[in-house]
């Protein structure tokens, strides 16, 4: 990893990505012990996508979210005890607990919610981005997706859309090689996602998922060019996931070894050898960092446990404007 | 009688169709031998019948609607897995306007013979976008057939005859019931469309109830016999097209009292036809006002208390019940 990043924004994105980290890892402890109601996807191993792509937003760039969106709300800088208290189906959670882990959002940070329908997030973001560009804003829109909603319609007529309008799009693809069970290889002819790119005239670039570095740098380039008006771009983030797809699947689809060569480039692990190395922060350093994460992570907890579950006639509420 | 789940009752029919005729066979978004489907109702059969037949897809209903659509109207008979009911609404092109039209656009030049087995219904927390109870859109399409099995006997039988029609079916299941167990015989049987099931008979009160609810209808119609001594008859359509309306309007006529329970929402719902079927052909035998028992019209929340407030049980039953039994 080579880098002309400054001291700050490097530090600022290992903090985001080590509260992800020990968030996710919380979720999971706590739906174990069964406190968390429904189902969960966990961003585990993923982090650097996110925070390498909202690390290149403003704070009033929009993002669009998955099922598996945790991530991406604490990387665009959603609060961690709201987060933790919708996942927990609470009244003071983003959505009041009408959502839960797979519908959060928070408006006043751009994060415009998590859809559970795969696919169906690319379209809502080049409706925001026609939006930012019919309101003369600046604003731009980075879109979240899996390698395996890019084979739903909604990829395809969502990048024409963008592309022929040239809108400020960013249409980040989180490759983890795996739709639930399905491999990439087993329901797609071609290896990269980014090859779709040429498809509808815009640039397609494939980076190291695993490499926060290497994501910031591509997004920043490509929310540049939306910026000045020079349309969309389509990110290929090439990652994996540290667990199976949802709740408890073992994952026994992925080979044992493939599982290892993965662990061996986590994100995390990589961005600490890099900050040690670049003597960026010392042990010491990284270690207080962990720390400051695993208090405001243990406050969310506590502040979503304590927290009054809504009131039963509360699902009556909120249905038309 | 040996008692086997109804999930294992939806394999038997599907692995036993698939044996009779070489042309039935399978796709769906990991279905195959990595998942076995996202309720493991085809687990197994990727490996027993290869994976040509049991059919892993990209995430793509549309397409996969649309598939089966081409492959129906050329002489297979495939058998489509979506893998939620919400997510029918991405294939709803191909479902309502080309699968439920071809034959009569066409002059009936094609048939169509295909199922979309889907599993509805909320219970398990998982929210606005996997929840839903949307069997009345294919009520409301002309053109497809509706079942809506509630036990392992009928979830059988009525696949059965999904998969030897000769038109498009919506099979509707529902993730509460692929788990409950039930007398399924060993021997082979079909059952009609079209042909409602008594469930429960009784004189005082007519219950018609689908799915899940058929469940909950028992339950609340024993606690009412147990406390009241009330006795309610259950009628369980088991297909929604073609509807067996005669069976609805014998018992109401028997009974002069109906309540509806189904897990859609009211408005424009699965229970709203029953009961103008009922006030069409019956109205000179109730003596009360119809009820119906259904989810309020909101989205499905996902925090347990919100949820379990929009979903009918067996005390929003009762309390039905004991309404229309008031003018007793
Ligand atoms: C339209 C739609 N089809 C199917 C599903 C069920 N489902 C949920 S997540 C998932 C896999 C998604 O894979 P991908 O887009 O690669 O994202 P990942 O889970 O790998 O992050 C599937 C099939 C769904 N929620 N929505």
């Amino acid at each position: 990893m080579t880098t002309s990043l400054t001291k700050e924004k490097l530090i600022e994105m290992f903090g985001k990505m080590i509260e992800i980290r020990f968030f996710e890892e919380k979720v999971f402890e706590l739906y174990a012990q069964n406190l968390v109601p429904g189902t969960i996807h966990l961003y585990l191993g993923e982090e650097a996508v996110a925070v390498g792509v909202c690390t290149a937003l403003n704070k009033d760039d929009y993002i669009t979210s998955t099922h598996r969106g945790h991530g991406h709300c604490i990387a665009k800088g959603a609060d961690l005890n709201r987060t933790m208290a919708e996942i927990l189906g609470k009244k003071t959670g983003y959505c009041k607990g009408k959502g839960g882990s797979m519908h959060i959002a928070d408006f006043n940070i751009g994060m415009m919610g998590a859809t559970a329908v795969v696919g169906a997030g690319l379209p809502i973001a080049v409706g925001a981005a026609l939006s930012a560009k019919l309101r003369n804003t600046s604003q731009i829109v980075a879109c979240f997706f899996g390698e395996g909603a890019s084979n739903q319609g909604t990829f395809h007529e969502s990048i024409n859309m963008a592309a022929t309008w040239c809108l400020p799009v960013i249409f980040v693809c989180e490759n983890n090689l795996y739709a639930m069970g399905t491999r990439q290889s087993r329901v797609m002819a071609i290896e990269n996602i980014s090859d779709r790119a040429a498809a509808y005239g815009i640039p397609g670039v494939t980076v190291d998922g695993n490499d926060v570095i290497a994501v910031y740098k591509a997004s920043q380039k490509a929310a540049g060019q939306a910026r000045k008006g020079e349309g969309p771009t389509l990110i290929e983030c090439k990652t994996y996931r540290l667990k199976g797809h949802s709740r408890v699947d073992p994952a026994k689809y992925r080979p044992k070894q493939e599982v290892e060569e993965w662990l061996k480039k986590d994100p995390i692990k990589r961005l600490k050898q890099h900050l040690i190395e670049t003597k960026t922060l010392t042990e010491q350093e990284i270690q207080q960092i962990e720390k400051q994460a695993q208090t405001k992570i243990e406050e969310a907890v506590k502040f979503a446990m304590e927290s009054p579950t809504p009131n039963p006639e509360e699902a009556l509420e909120d249905i038309y404007a | 009688m040996r008692k086997i789940t109804y999930r294992d009752a939806l394999r038997e029919a599907l692995r036993e169709e698939m044996k009779r005729d070489p042309t039935v066979f399978l796709l769906g978004e990991d279905i195959g031998k990595y998942w076995g489907g996202a309720f493991k109702v085809t687990e197994g059969l990727a490996e027993e019948f290869g994976e040509e037949r049991v059919r892993d897809t990209p995430i793509s209903e549309n397409a996969i609607i649309g598939t089966a659509v081409g492959a129906a109207i050329t002489g297979t008979c495939p058998v489509a897995e979506i893998m939620f009911g919400d997510l029918t609404a991405l294939a709803m092109d191909q479902i309502a306007n080309q699968a439920a039209k071809i034959r009569y656009m066409f002059g009936a030049q094609a048939k169509c013979p295909m199922v979309i087995r889907t599993p509805f219904g909320a219970g398990v927390n998982i929210a606005s976008h996997h929840s839903q109870s949307l069997e009345a859109w294919f009520m409301h399409t002309p053109g497809l057939h509706v079942a809506v099995p509630s036990t392992p006997y009928d979830a059988k039988g009525l696949l059965k005859t999904a998969i030897r029609g000769n038109n498009p079916t919506v099979f509707c299941e529902h993730k509460l019931l692929y788990p409950i167990e039930g007398e399924v015989p060993e021997q082979e049987y079909t059952i009609p469309f079209g042909k409602a099931d008594t469930k429960r008979e009784g004189e005082d009160v007519t219950i018609v109830a689908t799915l899940y609810m058929v469940h909950k209808a028992l339950n609340a119609a024993k606690q009412l016999e147990k406390e009241n001594a009330i006795n309610a008859e259950i009628i369980d359509p088991r297909t929604l097209t073609p509807l067996d309306t005669q069976a609805i309007i014998k018992s109401v006529k028997k009974t002069g009292r109906l309540i509806i329970v189904t897990e859609d929402c009211k408005t424009a719902g699965v229970s709203a036809e029953i009961a103008a079927i009922a006030a069409e052909h019956a109205v000179d035998y109730l003596d009360a006002p119809i009820k119906r028992v259904a989810e309020p019209d909101t989205p499905i929340p996902f925090s347990p208390p919100l949820e379990q407030y929009v979903i009918p049980n067996e005390k929003t039953i009762i309390k039905a019940l004991k309404e229309v039994l008031q003018t007793w």
